[in-house]
Formats: structure tokens, C-alpha cells, sequence
């Protein structure tokens, strides 16, 4: 039997040259007539060593990375589809450190398969969580869900089940099931990995809610940053038409459950639940107000259901090894796993999938290796541009929703990005709200004024121009945006900017610059390009 | 790959008449009109206005709404750079500083040859491979000055 070997398609590994590293690859294979077959799979998420290449062996998958096109010569000559040495041989993939370390479950399968062979994703386990759901009552799904802990991994934390239970108490003769894609949050790209990665898994799971809630229509709304993510995801669905998962009789249960995949436009008001819902409409983006909660009149009226993609894609294995299997992982409140993506400026980035209760600690240097630059760390900020900057003294804080809540600051979707010394969080603070008024929806006063007012006196306090009243200023704004904000878009903001101004008080207390400095201006002088 | 074609009316209504029936069907009409000719022409918002029976005050607010919409024609290449929280903690923005100096314009604007546009974009989601760019749809990661140039030259020199 032909050899299989494995190159990423993920976007991520295409940016470092995994289409080059197939095309080199699939060159030697011809020239040197070779009984293997490429893959593309997608990726296991240890960024740093991508494009990541893995060979099948008796031994199980050996990996090498990361290789460059023209590295690929050499590995025929050392032989390395035999496993053989080379240089850049990793070992077993599952045996690598990072990997191993993890508990990988709502992305058993990402960079394992092809992620459009529905074969595949079946004989990884697939569609196990269906079958297990359609023997159930919807009252019997909804009710694994809320016993398995899970909370939306969105952002806000809310109950998985407890939502879906709403939804199948209102009445409505449509319901929809919508996933949002929209994964605006700098610093997170688990979404991503999973449309273009596992795309099964997420139509799974929206269908195991569709059947929960009683739904028949289903949309995903992807960013528009993300067009392999769309495309894949896209083919996916088709895919799963063609084979009988979608469309009017579901896997043969004689339940209907139509899914389409929506492009967003760029704005990041539309990962806001209600905002997507307008965008979905086909409106600009504007937040609703609520009440009504979208669970009773959500896309075009009717009672709805919104998950974030991990979310959902956490359902099918839930449905397949049982609430209590799920819920035996994690601290406290929060159950399960977490995918934490390690960004920014650390060695090695990437996906950590790990029961709650890791501290950013060990997130950050037992796994994210420290900083990439080599320089000391000064700043993390988790839970994207409305998380809070912490500083050292609080990296023994674990990752769980209410730790966090505690400081101030949120999970968020779980991203982590690493600043070194050369940060400046006076700008840090500066850009959370120059990116509160570049994306405010415009509907409430305290957002779309008190973000333009917020820069320009954070552009006085750092020009030293009367910083006392100017820090108490600013202060009195973010109170006024937490308080007045209609959504969290401005109701969060003060978050980054108060911590910054907490943790890092020395940052707000400097001479004023001569010219615009920038951040991480030297880190910039390591960078190689591989 | 060019990003821009001439406005044509039939060839917009072919595309606006292909997605016209589905619900909320707005922005699918929208990218697939600046898909078509790499904006969208102001002569579009009557046409789709009477296609999806909404009033030209509709469709222009979404136009305007949205970031990726454009209602001029961009350069033969578009080069979007990311400037959020990952990037900048990679030094994004000395290579924002070193691509406007390289080719003469501002983020958001076209150079004179008509040949580039650059844009900012707040994640690309390859945030741990840091900075990143974005070429013509094309992902990059780890873009050194020096990997931006070479991007930059070589797009220019087949425009
Ligand atoms: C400004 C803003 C942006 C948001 N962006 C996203 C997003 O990109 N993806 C997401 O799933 N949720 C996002 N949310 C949270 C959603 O409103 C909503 O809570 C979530 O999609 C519900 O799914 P979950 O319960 O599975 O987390 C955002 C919220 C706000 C206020
Ligand atoms: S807080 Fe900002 S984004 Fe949210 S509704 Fe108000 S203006 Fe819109």
C-alpha cells in the first residue's frame, strides 16, 4: 500500500511556504517514481515548526520540520519516507513535548486527516455524536450538553445547554442554528483551524444542535480575513449534501437541517451576536438591543441558537463519550478544555488544547517556549483587544473564566498574546481605543464619541501635557463607556486601558517622546523569514 | 492575479440575479459584485436596490458600513497588513513604516502606477506567526522588511 505523506493546507502553514513545500514533494515523488500518496491535512498547531511534514510509518506518524522547498531534496536522498534520519526529523509526531502534553479533544482530529475526506473524518470517529444524538430526545441532547459543563467558548462564557434549552421551549415554526465564525479577537485563530482543518466536526455538532433545538436551517458567518477558511469550509458543506449529512433527510433520520456558509465584510462589531444577526440579514451591522434575546427572536425573527465554532465543535464529542466523560476535565466553573492559542511574541505559537486550570505561567513558557526575541516579557494580554494587560506578578493566575473575572480581565476565546520590554502600554492603551473607534457600530453615544475622546487624551497624557487631570480624565470616560455602552464592544474597552494604566503606571509617567516611537520596534530586528 | 475589471451593467446583473433569491441575500451581492470588478460602482446601488426591493439609502449605509466594501477601484494587487495586538508585539509597525516608505503611499491609499494598494486589516488569524501580511488573498507569515520587498517588488514588476 502506497505511503502516505502529510503537508498542511491550514492558512497559517501556506504563509511560511507549505504549498511550495507539496509542489517540491510531489516533484520528487514523480522523478524518483515512489509508491506515495501527499496528503493535505491540517494542521496540529505547533506554528513554529510549520510547514510541519509527516510521514506514515509502522511506527506511527514521524515528523519533520520545518522544511522548506528546498530542504525536500534532501529528505528524499536521506530517505526520510522510510523514517529514515535527517536533520529535521522531529520523531513521532505524538511524542513531541507540546503535543503530548495536551488533551486534545475538540480537536482530536485536527492535522490528523484530510479535512475534506468525510472517510476519513468517519474512520477518525466522525459523526459518532449523531448517530448517539439520534437516539435521544431533544430534551435528552440539551440536557448532555448542560451536564457536560460546557460554556460558549465565544467569549461570554454563557451555558451551552442552557441556551439551547431556551430555544426548544420557544415555539417557532422555523428555528435556526447559526455559528459565528467572525473570530475578530487578535491573537486567536482556532476557528480558523477548524473550518480549514476538521470542517466535519463543526457541521456535526451544528447539526446534533439543530436536532437539540428543534432547527432546520442553519447558517456559519466566517470573517472575511479568512478566505481558505470560507472555501474549505464551503466544500465541506457540499461534501456533506452530496453524502446524505445535510439537506432533507439527515443521515437517513428523516430530519431536514439546510446549512450555508455567509462571507462577513470586515467589521469586528459582527462577532456581537446580534450584530452578526443583522449582517446575516443583510444589513449593516448594527448592535439589537436586548431584550429580545436572540434564543427567542434571533435571525430573521425566529428563535435561534448562536455558538461560537469551538463551541459546536466541542458538541458531537460530547454526544459520542458522554457529558460526565467532558465534564471530568477543568476547574471549578469551567469544564472541559480550553483552546489556548499562544500568539505574538513567543518562540513557539500555537494551539495548547488543555483541561482548564493551567496558569498563563506555564502557557507561556512551558509550552510558548518564552519570547521570541529573546528579551525579557513585560506584558501578556489574553482574551483579545478587550482583555486586560497583566503584567509578571500575575502569571500565576489560571486560565479559568472566573480567575480572570476576578482581576478584571476575561478568557475571552482563549488567546494569548505576548509582549516583550520594548512594549509601551501607554500605546497599547492608545490603540484599544483608536480600534474601539474604528470599529464602534455608531449606535450609542459613550462608544462612538468616548472612544475618539479616549485617543486623543491618551495622545495628551503621553505629550505630558497636565497628565494628572488627564489620567483622572480618562479614568472618568472609561467609567462612563462601562457604564453607558450599549454592548460589550464599548462596555470592554476600559479594560485593556485601565490595566495598562494599573500594572503599568511607569509607562504613563515618561518624558514625552520626540518622534511617533513604535511598538516592539526591536523585536522586529530578530525576525528571519524561513 | 489583477483584483479590477470595467464596470459593466449586464455582467453585474448576472451576478446580482444569481444570489437575488437568497434570504437577507446583501452582502453575498456585494462581494460578489467586488469580486467581479474589485469594487463596487455607485451605478450598482440602483440596480440592486430594485433587485432586493430595499432603498438606495440601504444598500449605500452598507456599503459605507462595512470596511472590506470599496466604491473606487483599488490597484492591480492589494497588500493588506496586519496592525493588531499580535503583530504589534512582532514590530508591526516599523513594517507598516518600511512598506509606505518603500512605495510612496499610505496606508488606505493606491500608488500612482496603479499597481499596488495597501490597506490595514485588524487579524489575519496566523497570529503566531507574526507579522503577517496578506498578498493579493495570500497569506504570509514572519514578513521581515526584507520579505515585504521582495512581495512588493515582485507584483510591481508584473503589474
Ligand atoms: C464586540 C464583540 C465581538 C465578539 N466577537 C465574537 C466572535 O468573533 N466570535 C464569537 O464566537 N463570539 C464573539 N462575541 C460573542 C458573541 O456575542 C456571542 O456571545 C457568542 O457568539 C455566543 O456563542 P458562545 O456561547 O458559543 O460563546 C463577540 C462579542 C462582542 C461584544
Ligand atoms: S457599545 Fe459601541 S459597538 Fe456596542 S452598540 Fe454601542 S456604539 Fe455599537
Amino acid at each position: 500500500m502506497s505511503v502516505k505523506v502529510f503537508v498542511p493546507c491550514d492558512a497559517a502553514a501556506l504563509s511560511v511556504g507549505a504549498d511550495a513545500v507539496a509542489r517540491a514533494i510531489s516533484e520528487q515523488i514523480a522523478a524518483r517514481r515512489l509508491d506515495l500518496t501527499l496528503v493535505r491535512n491540517g494542521s496540529r498547531g505547533l506554528f513554529w515548526l510549520e510547514p510541519l511534514v509527516e510521514v506514515e510509518t509502522p511506527r506511527g506518524r514521524i515528523a519533520y520540520g520545518p522544511v522548506s522547498a528546498d530542504a525536500v531534496p534532501g529528505l528524499f536522498d536521506a530517505g526520510f519516507y522510510e523514517a529514515k534520519p535527517h536533520p529535521l526529523c522531529l520523531g513521532p509526531t505524538e511524542e513531541i513535548p507540546y503535543l503530548k502534553q495536551q488533551e486534545r479533544l475538540t480537536f482530536a482530529r485536527c492535522g490528523i486527516t484530510d479535512p475534506l475526506s468525510l472517510a476519513d473524518y468517519i474512520s477518525h470517529g466522525g459523526y459518532k455524536g449523531l448517530q448517539r444524538a439520534l437516539t435521544l430526545t431533544p430534551e435528552a441532547i440539551v440536557e448532555e450538553v448542560t451536564k457536560s459543563g460546557l460554556r460558549g467558548r465565544g467569549g461570554a462564557g454563557f451555558p451551552t445547554g442552557i441556551k439551547w434549552k431556551t430555544v426548544w421551549n420557544t415555539p417557532g415554526d422555523q428555528k435556526y442554528v447559526c455559528c459565528n465564525a467572525d473570530e475578530g479577537d487578535s491573537g486567536t485563530y482556532a476557528d480558523r483551524m477548524i473550518l480549514e482543518g476538521d470542517p466535519f466536526v463543526l457541521i456535526e455538532g451544528m447539526t446534533i444542535a439543530a436536532l437539540a433545538v428543534g432547527a432546520t436551517g442553519g447558517y456559519v458567518y466566517i470573517r472575511s480575513e479568512y478566505p481558505h477558511a470560507f472555501r474549505t469550509f464551503r466544500r465541506a458543506i457540499a461534501l456533506a449534501y452530496e453524502n446524505g449529512y445535510l439537506g432533507a433527510n439527515v443521515a437517513g433520520s428523516g430530519k431536514r437541517f439546510d446549512l450555508e456558509a455567509r462571507l462577513g465584510a470586515g467589521a469586528y462589531i459582527c462577532g456581537e451576536e446580534t450584530s452578526m444577526l443583522e449582517s446575516l440579514e443583510g444589513r449593516r451591522g448594527q448592535i439589537r438591543p436586548k431584550p429580545p434575546l436572540p434564543a427567542i427572536e434571533g435571525l430573521f425573527g425566529k428563535p435561534t441558537v448562536i455558538n461560537n465554532v469551538i463551541s459546536l465543535a466541542t458538541v458531537p464529542i460530547i454526544l459520542d463519550k458522554g457529558s460526565d466523560f467532558y465534564r471530568d476535565f477543568g476547574m471549578g466553573r469551567s469544564r472541559g478544555t480550553l483552546t489556548i492559542q499562544l500568539s505574538g511574541n513567543l518562540k513557539h505559537g500555537g494551539l495548547v488544547e488543555k483541561a482548564f486550570g493551567l496558569t498563563l505561567r506555564q502557557a507561556i513558557y512551558d509550552f510558548g517556549g518564552g519570547t521570541f526575541s529573546g528579551r525579557p516579557f513585560r506584558a501578556v494580554q489574553v482574551g483579545g483587544p478587550l482583555g486586560a494587560y497583566f503584567p509578571e506578578s500575575l502569571l500565576d493566575t489560571p486560565l479559568d473564566y472566573e480567575a480572570f473575572a476576578a482581576l478584571k480581565g476575561l478568557l475571552g476565546h482563549g488567546g494569548i498574546v505576548v509582549f516583550d520590554d520594548t512594549v509601551d502600554l501607554a500605546r497599547q492603551a492608545r490603540f484599544a481605543m483608536e480600534f474601539c473607534a474604528i470599529e464602534s457600530c455608531g449606535k450609542c453615544t459613550p462608544c462612538r464619541i468616548g472612544s475618539t475622546r479616549g485617543v486623543e487624551v491618551i495622545d495628551k497624557i503621553i505629550a505630558h501635557q497636565n497628565r494628572p487631570a488627564n489620567l483622572q480624565l480618562l479614568d472618568e470616560l472609561c467609567e462612563l463607556m462601562v457604564d453607558g455602552s450599549l454592548c460589550a464592544l464599548g462596555g470592554l474597552t476600559p479594560f485593556p486601558v485601565l490595566s495598562a494604566i494599573r500594572h503599568f503606571p511607569e509607562d504613563f509617567d515618561k518624558p514625552a517622546p520626540k518622534p511617533l516611537a513604535h511598538v516592539g520596534e526591536r523585536a522586529q530586528e530578530t525576525q528571519q523569514w524561513r | 492575479m489583477s483584483q479590477t475589471s470595467t464596470w459593466d451593467t449586464d455582467r453585474a446583473l448576472a451576478r446580482i440575479q444569481e444570489l437575488e433569491h437568497l434570504p437577507g441575500a446583501l452582502l453575498p451581492v456585494l462581494h460578489a459584485l467586488q469580486e467581479e470588478f474589485g469594487y463596487i460602482d455607485k451605478a450598482a446601488v440602483p440596480l440592486i436596490a430594485s433587485a432586493l426591493n430595499l432603498s438606495h439609502a440601504e444598500v449605500h449605509g452598507c456599503i459605507s458600513f462595512y470596511h472590506d466594501f470599496r466604491d473606487t477601484p483599488p490597484g492591480r494587487h492589494v497588500l493588506h497588513i496586519c496592525r493588531a495586538e499580535a503583530c504589534q508585539s512582532m514590530g508591526c509597525e516599523s513594517l507598516v513604516e518600511h512598506v509606505e516608505s518603500r512605495v510612496g503611499v499610505k496606508l488606505g491609499e493606491t500608488t500612482a502606477d496603479r499597481s499596488l494598494t495597501v490597506e490595514s486589516v485588524y487579524c489575519l488569524g496566523n497570529c503566531a506567526l507574526s507579522p503577517s501580511v496578506m498578498l493579493d488573498g495570500k497569506p504570509y507569515g514572519r514578513v521581515s522588511n526584507q520579505v515585504a520587498d521582495f512581495l512588493i517588488d515582485g507584483v510591481r514588476r508584473r503589474a
